[in-house]
């Protein structure tokens, strides 16, 4: 059986504006396109990229418009579409105020207690 | 049996800002040191590790001209790294993410350093005996 | 059972995320497996005797074996003497070691 990783990502809205989506959600989307066997855990702060209705248009720069700016909870829909797991920590989540309603569908709850045996499954954890 | 290892590291940070960096080539250096091949992904501002056009400078405030103050440059600390990695018979192998090249116009960098992608990063992880991945803040 | 290696790079006195990092570390062992804290940069600033140094006591007395970088503690004046009790200072070709034996090696 071929490599299994989980990839953590915890930093959240770094030069996301800049770059136009998160850049480790769009590695792990770039590494399942290539048939890696990657999953994605959000914890900490980026918990909060699974909220809807987040909102990075209408940013100017003199005459220069943003055309194309982060849609974070379409790039979470696109990886989970193409196979990949998304855990989202749940005391995270509550910490910062949230209900699971607030999210978008599909993500999969996880506790903090329940990482350990989490990242029992996977033979290799990457924390962006 | 050898006790020849392959390690990959992912790297993000810019040189010149944080503490990360130096540990990553701190763990390079080891890794090289033994013999290792040792693969980089650069991935982020740490495509600017191996960028050629870094330059020295004086410092007054340190009281030191160009020569004396002997300003680290990266590109220099990843070439000699590589020759260890040679000399003891392993190899320092680096690819930069091509997009983050582009986005940051660091284009001239060390020779055997060539553009890449997430999927050379998931190639060399299959490869190896492990990876770490030293995330930027 | 595996084997873990947790490097911590981040202090507690300026990020709230290391006591994640800790409590990841407790609930692994818990799990079974052989844990390496390994503290390197401002992750070595609690290995310093400290009210912020009991989560890393409480780790090594559960099992974990903590390390923090030998550079790192030198860099930063912290004498082996005032290492808080459970902590060691260990070269950086611990983190080679554990890649090269194929422990999961994750950094905070």
């Amino acid at each position: 059986m071929g490599l299994k990783v989980l990839s953590i990502v915890e930093s959240a809205y770094r030069a996301t504006i800049e770059e136009q989506d998160d850049t480790i959600l769009w590695t792990s989307t770039a590494l399942r396109g290539a048939g890696a066997n990657v999953d994605v855990l959000l914890r900490g702060n980026a918990v909060n990229y699974g909220v809807k209705g987040q909102d990075a248009s209408g940013l100017q720069f003199g005459e220069r418009k943003q055309t194309h700016p982060p849609q974070l909870e379409d790039d979470l829909q696109r990886l989970m579409d193409l196979g990949a797991k998304v855990y989202v920590t749940t005391d995270d989540v509550a910490e910062r105020g949230l209900e699971r309603n607030d999210l978008i569908g599909g993500l999969e709850p996880i506790s903090r207690s329940g990482m350990a045996k989490l990242c029992g499954n996977y033979d290799q954890i990457w924390h962006w | 049996m050898s006790d020849k290892k392959t390690i990959t590291f992912a790297l993000m940070d810019p040189p010149y800002e944080n503490a990360r960096c130096t540990t990553a080539l701190r763990l390079i250096n080891i890794a090289a040191q033994r013999g290792y091949d040792v693969n980089v992904f650069a991935y982020e501002g740490a495509v600017g590790l191996p960028f050629t056009k870094q330059s020295p400078h004086p410092n007054a405030v340190h009281g030191h001209d160009a020569d004396e103050e002997d300003h680290p440059l990266p590109h220099e600390w990843i070439e000699a790294m590589a020759k260890t990695a040679n000399a003891n018979g392993g190899n320092l192998d680096w690819i930069n993410c091509g997009l983050c090249v582009d986005e940051r116009g660091v284009h001239e960098a060390l020779d055997f350093v060539r553009r890449g992608s997430p999927a050379d990063l998931w190639k060399w992880a299959e490869a190896s005996d492990n990876t770490l991945v030293i995330p930027t803040k | 059972m595996a084997s873990y290696l947790l490097i911590e790079s981040r202090d507690p006195f300026e990020s709230n995320d290391v006591a994640s990092v800790y409590e990841l570390a407790a609930g692994l062992i818990q799990e079974g497996n052989e844990v390496t804290v390994f503290l390197v940069q401002n992750g070595v600033l609690p290995a310093r005797r400290s009210a912020k140094s009991q989560p890393l006591t409480g780790l090594a007395q559960i099992g974990a074996e903590v390390l923090a970088d030998d550079f790192s503690l030198r860099e930063r004046g912290i004498k082996l003497e005032r290492l808080a009790e459970g902590i060691g200072a260990s070269a950086l070709d611990t983190v080679i070691d554990h890649l090269a034996n194929g422990s999961k090696v994750i950094w905070h």
